[in-house]
């Protein structure tokens, strides 16, 4: 048990763990919960969890920049719900995601803390996040050639120069 | 001005909103409509309402739009009493909006810009003319999206579609936004007070209302307060919003909203400190709004007027003028009042008019000759 | 970071109960009113515990003396506290030895409603030296003896109330049990 969480916290304190983790909140807050349940649906059960807090429902101020660029203020405020749980393994696992899907937020804090699991989390992560991230690369893409068939090249006539 | 409490009339108000229920139903013949072909059908609707509503959740937006019979500023309101009932967790941390999921993009100053312009879904360009096969009964046929192009392997797109007027700030022509990591004042938080500073005047018009704010835009323009603009880009798209929770340490994306970014660029004469040069009008908003985002930053520069050391005369350059009477809903509130209840107010003219008249009256009486 | 302690099984309905509980004893000061639901979460006993959760949120900014301070990281979980620098700047303090009335922030004659309000956890609301209560919210004085107030507690009230309408309020926090002193009550020995 102890070697488990020396490894544990060696992999905690790594960059490359935070990015990861980071990557994967990021994944789960935009995919939609049906596409993270049918990734999960040929995945084994996750671990039992005990709910710490939430789902609840709440907002998050959000701030722009004066200018784009400048000092910030405050733009509105989007719904947004939170949950952590503590699963069997004794892992913790948080989720904020925008919108007021609670069940949504609960499936992700399990998944964020069983992600986070020494020897189980890395498989887990390539059979379920990647496929989410990929669907979600692909959707931008769409948008991004959607946009790319609008885009113009706007000549001036000669005769408005002179 | 004050009203009354009165008693009495529940039946009545209960059978109002009974009645008001069907009307909103419409003919039974005619199948309800959902709130998911709202938010996907109606969507600058709710664009209107998140913004003015100042919260940023398409479904809820989507059932404000349908409760109210479409009528916005009502779902506005409906919005703005909802959020009151939620805890707020965090304030984010500042959108980035050059690193936007560009939908479009344009720019009024450069036709050759870094990143092209995109026209992105935009009704400029249509002939405004009626659509009658949007009236059909059948789905209207839309042709669905091109096939993507095969991507190249090692073309990864930009994360970063550069500001056109970062260009001009480069050449030394265009003012500096001013840089601070302070706390932005938050007037859902501390009642406004004069004189306003930017951040509370950019988050006061981001709620404002979207006429008003055209309106006092569009006298700008035609000389009530002198400026001359252009658009130096308007964009709009998803951007990440990103937030840091104590228990983690870390900043986390919580997932996109669209918003519209309008930069307007007006002349500025210069100062005794400052040469002559360009100034920014900032417009910001949730969804895809363009009038109001122009709006916006056409006010934005206006109020600047003092500060840019220039005369402010005109109504849009009256930083308390317009921030008092921005607010759609609170000038329904006070506008509506005026249905409730005035009847002790009213007696008390009335009799006040009718004793003036008794006066008048008499002394015409006395002297032969009116007052 | 010790999420382990839970806060409220049930936020809303229980942070309702709670406050329900703060308007009834601040609007009839020194009744005693006691949770139903307590919140394990030492060295906050249950009472200090409820109303810390009813009344703090990401927004306001809590002092904690140094007894207390191992209940950060819990607060800041389930009520996601602001800390405050010093006490002067605290919209709330929670302590277990009153710090002098003067130092706290009493708000100001344009917002008076924005003076401190302290949640003091004292080892009993009984069997301490007597005080009597009188002022808006009894109709007749009332006698309370809680435990853990200062030997000049009476005089720095008396300064407390004098410059109401700005002022500090008082919760007393003992087990699940508490009692308000709101800034309106006046407060003589014996």
């Amino acid at each position: 048990m102890s070697r488990r969480l020396d490894e544990f916290w060696v992999t905690m304190l790594t960059q490359d763990f935070l990015n990861r983790r980071r990557t994967w909140m990021a994944t789960l807050a935009r995919a939609d919960r049906s596409a993270i349940e049918a990734q999960l649906s040929a995945e084994p059960a996750l671990p039992d969890h005990t709910r710490l807090r939430g789902p609840e429902a709440g907002l998050v101020m959000v701030r722009g920049r004066m200018g784009g660029s400048g000092a910030p203020f405050n733009l509105g405020e989007m719904t947004v719900t939170r949950c952590t749980i503590r699963n069997a393994r004794g892992q913790i696992g948080h989720a904020y995601i925008a919108g007021r899907d609670g069940q949504k937020a609960e499936l992700a804090a399990a998944l964020d803390a069983a992600l986070q699991d020494p020897e189980d989390g890395a498989g887990l992560e390539a059979r379920v996040i990647a496929p989410l991230a990929e669907a979600l690369v692909q959707a931008d893409n769409t948008i991004r050639a959607e946009a790319e068939a609008t885009r113009v090249d706007f000549f001036t006539l000669a005769t408005m120069r002179s | 001005m004050a009203y009354v409490a009165v008693k009495g009339g529940e039946r009545a108000i209960d059978a109002a909103h009974d009645w008001l229920a069907r009307v909103r139903r419409g003919a039974p013949t005619v199948p309800e409509i959902k709130t998911d072909q709202i938010a996907e059908q109606l969507g600058r609707a709710v664009d209107r309402v998140m913004a003015e509503g100042s919260c940023y959740d398409r479904d809820l937006g989507a059932l404000a739009v349908k409760q109210a019979q479409g009528d916005l500023i009502e779902a506005a309101f409906l919005l703005r009493a909802y959020r009151t009932t939620l805890p707020r967790f965090a304030s984010s941390l500042p959108v980035e909006t050059s690193a936007m999921l560009i939908h479009r993009r344009i720019s009024a100053i450069y036709k050759d810009l870094p990143g092209g312009q995109v026209l992105g879904p935009t009704y400029d360009y249509t002939h405004r003319l009626l659509d009658f096969a949007l009236a059909a009964e059948a789905d209207s046929g839309v042709a669905p999206a091109a096939p993507l192009p095969p991507a190249e392997p090692d073309q990864t797109p930009p994360a970063v579609t550069p500001r056109v007027l970062d260009m001009l700030h480069a050449e030394g022509l265009m003012g500096a936004e001013p840089q601070s990591d302070a706390t932005p004042g938050d007037i859902t938080r501390e009642p406004m007070s004069f004189p306003a500073e930017r951040d509370i005047r950019l988050q006061a018009l981001a709620r404002g209302d979207e006429g008003f704010l055209l309106a006092l835009g569009y006298s700008t323009q035609r000389g009530y307060g002198n400026s001359h603009p252009f658009v130096g880009e308007l964009r709009m798209g998803d951007v990440s919003v990103e937030i840091e929770p104590p228990e983690l340490g870390f900043a986390i994306d919580i997932g996109r909203i669209t918003l519209t970014e309008c930069e307007m660029v007006n002349q500025f004469g210069g100062s005794k400190t400052e040469p002559p040069q360009f100034t920014r009008g900032y417009g910001l908003c949730f969804g895809h709004g363009e009038r109001k985002a122009m709006g916006m930053a056409l006010v934005d520069r206006a109020m600047r007027a003092e500060e840019l050391g220039e005369d402010a005369t005109a109504p849009a350059q009256d930083i308390e003028f317009v921030l008092y009477h921005s607010d759609n809903i609170e000038a329904t509130g006070f506008v509506e009042h005026l249905k409730l209840p005035h009847y002790v107010d009213f007696q008390s003219e009335l009799e006040t008019i009718r004793e003036i008249r008794r006066t008048s009256q008499n002394s015409t009486d006395a002297a032969g000759e009116p007052l | 970071m010790t999420l382990e302690k839970p806060g409220f099984i049930d936020p809303v309905a229980e942070a309702q109960a709670c406050f329900r509980l703060v308007l009834r004893t601040m609007s009839s000061p020194g009744q005693i009113v006691t949770l139903a639901n307590p919140v394990a979460a030492p060295p906050l006993t249950p009472a200090t515990a409820a109303v810390l959760l009813t009344l703090v949120d990401a927004e306001v900014s809590l002092w904690l003396d140094e007894p207390l301070a191992d209940s950060w990281d819990w607060l800041a979980f389930h009520a996601g506290v602001v800390r405050a620098t010093d006490i002067g700047s605290a919209a709330f303090l929670c302590t277990t030895r009153l710090p002098p009335l003067a130092e706290v922030f009493a708000g100001t004659d344009a917002a008076p409603e924005t003076g401190a309000t302290i949640i003091l956890q004292v080892p009993s609301l009984e069997g301490g030296k007597k005080l009597t209560l009188y002022g808006p919210g009894l109709e007749t004085p009332i006698v309370i003896a809680p435990q853990g107030l200062p030997a000049d507690f009476v005089a720095q009230w008396e300064q407390n109330h004098r410059i109401f309408p700005r002022g500090i309020d008082l919760l007393l926090c003992a087990g699940s049990s508490f009692c308000a002193l709101p800034r309106s009550v006046r407060i003589g020995e014996g």
